[in-house]
Formats: structure tokens, sequence, C-alpha cells
């Protein structure tokens, strides 16, 4: 697989480097909110059709400011696009499925300042994407935060059940934990030679 | 409705930030760059006095404006401003050293989604007069910048046998590579707050046992 394979840049951002496990994006949303594994679940999906919408329009939006020679926007424009974004979602989501909409209540509004999401933005714009890349680079992304966001609330769920001493208890277990699953990621590494 | 300001500035303004509500031991904010660039005590502490450095202009800007930025449009407009700060680090850091840019890499610009400031700005500096948001945030700041240099140092320490890029522990020692990979981020501030833990825990049954033997 070349590099610049549609495919291995899904299967890079999936897996190999995963955005939550191994580049350290979107952190506060994979301690926040995987305490359930129900709402995990549709956070993890709200999140993935952020980044869907804020990567086009980021490579749309990129494209125009390079061609004004505005480069120097880039960070502004992007943080309003996807604040945007957010708000569309929001709006679409409490018309058409008010059920999802309440379930996740208060972290959609987040979903802003999520690093992942600018990360993303600013990653392809950096690597040079095309459309068709962005969309397989957003898409694992997404597919990674997914994964690795349920993977965690299906571990918390279990860990409720375990009998911890009180000195561990709260965030330093979840952020053990977490160092374990991304050491398990590590695997994932030899995908990439 | 003007907000009922409390002017006094004591101690505690500042060192809240610092052991208190330390924004990453105690409050779990600003995780992605924490975790991200400890690998080594350099770029902890570029972070860090770049993070101060965005969340003191910024909130001096917030608590100027306070009371002209209209309440229903105040997040997005403390972004702006936030972003305009990040822009302005990010290419005086890339001014000064492309080493040190290229090490942080996207992180800088990341700067502008790290919830310690927006809650600054939200909590503190729409609600405070200029010099007490200062203090407060300068405490913040120094907070922030301790708690990476502590994970950095020990990170720089067992992975690499260094601080500071200078050896420690000599030839022999063997280094836990895992520790400058990402699991090693987790790890090691999974240890820090453990600790934390353990010496609250401490203090709290150390008094408790003074005040059975008292009465």
């Amino acid at each position: 697989m070349s590099p610049d394979s549609v495919s291995f840049i899904f299967l890079n951002a999936f897996l190999i480097n995963n955005f939550v496990l191994a580049m350290f994006l979107g952190l506060c949303p994979f301690l926040g909110v995987s305490g359930k594994l129900n709402t995990a679940w549709s956070m993890g999906l709200a999140t993935t059709l952020v980044m869907l919408i804020s990567s086009i329009s980021a490579y749309f939006i990129n494209e125009l400011l390079v061609y004004f020679e505005i480069e120097f926007l880039r960070l502004i424009c992007y943080i309003a696009v996807i604040a945007s974004a957010v708000q569309l979602v929001e709006m679409t989501m409490k018309k058409f499925s008010p059920g999802l909409f309440k379930a996740l209540g208060i972290f959609l509004p987040l979903i802003t300042t999520n690093c992942a999401i600018l990360g993303l933005a600013l990653f392809q714009t950096h690597k040079d994407y095309d459309l068709y890349q962005s969309l397989a680079y957003s898409t694992g992304a997404g597919a990674g935060f997914i994964l690795a966001i349920v993977l965690m609330a299906g571990l918390r769920e279990k860990l409720e059940l375990a009998d911890l001493p009180n000195t561990s208890q709260g965030a330093a277990i979840s952020l053990m934990l977490a160092g374990i699953l991304s050491l398990i990621f590590m695997g994932f590494a030899g995908l990439g030679s | 409705m003007p907000i009922i300001e409390d002017n006094t500035i004591t101690a505690d303004t500042f060192l809240t930030g610092i052991w208190k509500e330390n924004p990453v031991f105690v409050m779990l904010l600003g995780m992605c760059p924490v975790l991200a660039v400890t690998n080594s005590v350099i770029n902890a502490l570029a972070m860090g006095l770049a993070t101060t450095f965005v969340l003191l202009c910024s909130s001096t800007l917030i608590s100027l404006l306070r009371n002209a930025i209209p309440k229903e449009v105040r997040i997005a407009t403390y972004i702006v401003i936030i972003a305009t700060f990040v822009t302005i680090t990010d290419y005086v850091i890339q001014a000064i050293s492309l080493e040190l840019y290229n090490a942080l890499g996207a992180f800088i610009q990341l700067i502008v989604v790290n919830c310690m400031i927006l809650g600054r700005a939200e909590a503190y500096a729409s609600k405070n007069r200029l010099l007490k948001t200062l203090v407060n945030s300068l405490g913040m700041g120094i907070g922030f910048t301790i708690a990476l240099l502590s994970l950095g140092s020990v990170r720089e320490l067992l992975g690499n046998g260094s601080l500071l890029g200078y050896s420690v522990f000599g030839e022999a020692f063997q280094p836990w590579v895992v520790m400058v990979l990402p699991p090693g981020g987790f790890i090691v501030l999974g240890a820090w707050l453990l600790l934390f833990n353990w010496l609250k825990e401490r203090k709290a049954s150390l008094a408790l046992a003074k005040e059975g033997g008292v009465s």
C-alpha cells in the first residue's frame, strides 16, 4: 500500500495513529463521556459527523485562503467553521432525532472544544490531502474515535464491579486503563511498514 | 444588571491555580497538550510558557471587554480572541526556534481548544476586574506549567535517562522507551494522581487520628 492511497490513510487514522490513543487528541470527551456505553456510542457518532462536515469545509476554506494568500487567518476560520458545524448538527438533530438530542445533552455543544476535530482539519491541511484523501482521513479518525471511546466505556462499566482501593478511584484508574489500552494499540504500528 | 464585584486580591487568588485548583492535577483540564508534548522537559516548558502567555493575554482582553461583549455571542467572541493570540504565539515560536516548533507540531495551534483557557475566560475573566484576573491567570498558568514539567521530567528521566538533554544515569542505564511513547503519558499522569490521592488520604487519616487522641 502506498502511503498516499485512500485505504492506507483510512487505516492509518483508524488504527495505526489512532487519534485518541496515539496522538492524544480528544481526551476530554474520552475521559469525560466514557462512563456509560450508550452515551459513549452516541458521542462517538456525533463527533464523527462533525468531523466529516468540518473536514470537507476546511478543505474548501483552505483552497480559498491559499487563493487570496491569507493563510494566517486559517486558525480563526477553522474554529469558526467548526463552531457553526456543531451548531448545525445540533439543530438538525433536534429536528429529526429529538431522542438522541436529549441523550447527548450538554456534550453536544462541547464538541466545539474537542481538539480531535480542529486537529483533524489542521493535519489534513498540513499533509496536503486532496478531497478524497481528506474524506478518508476524517472517516478513519471518526471511526478510531468511536472505537477508542466505546472500548474505554466497556472497560469502565466492568470496572464499576471491581473492588478498588479508595486511593485509585476515579481519574487515576481511568488514566491507567487508557495507558494499557494505548499500549495495546501500539501493536498496530507494525501495520504501517 | 451590574455584577457585584469583589475586588480584594489575596494570596489565594494567585495560589489557587497552583495547588488547590491546579488545572491538570485537580480539574483535569487541557489534557491533550499535557500528555502529548511532555516527552521531554524542554517541550513541556515551551508548551507551558506558550499556554501561559495565551491565557494571560486573552484573559486581559476579555476582562477589559467584559461589559461590551453581548451575552449571546460570548463563547464565539472568546474563541476568536483566543485564536488571535494563539496565531501570534504560533508565528513567534516559529521565528525563535524552528526545531522547537517542529517538536511541538500542531499542538501550539491546538492551544485554541484548550478547555482551561476557555474555562478561565468564562468562569473568571468575564466576571472580575483586570488586576484580579491577571493575578489569577498567572497562578493558573504557573500551575499548568508546573504540572507539565512534573510529567515531562519523569518521562524524560525514565524514558531517555536524561534531564534537559543532559545524561543523568550514565551509559549503563537501559531506557524505558515506553515512557516517551504515548502509553507512558497516560501511566505517568495516572501515577501522579495516585500519589496526590494517597497524600490527601493520609492527611485526612492523620487528622482523624489526632482528633481521636485528644478526645
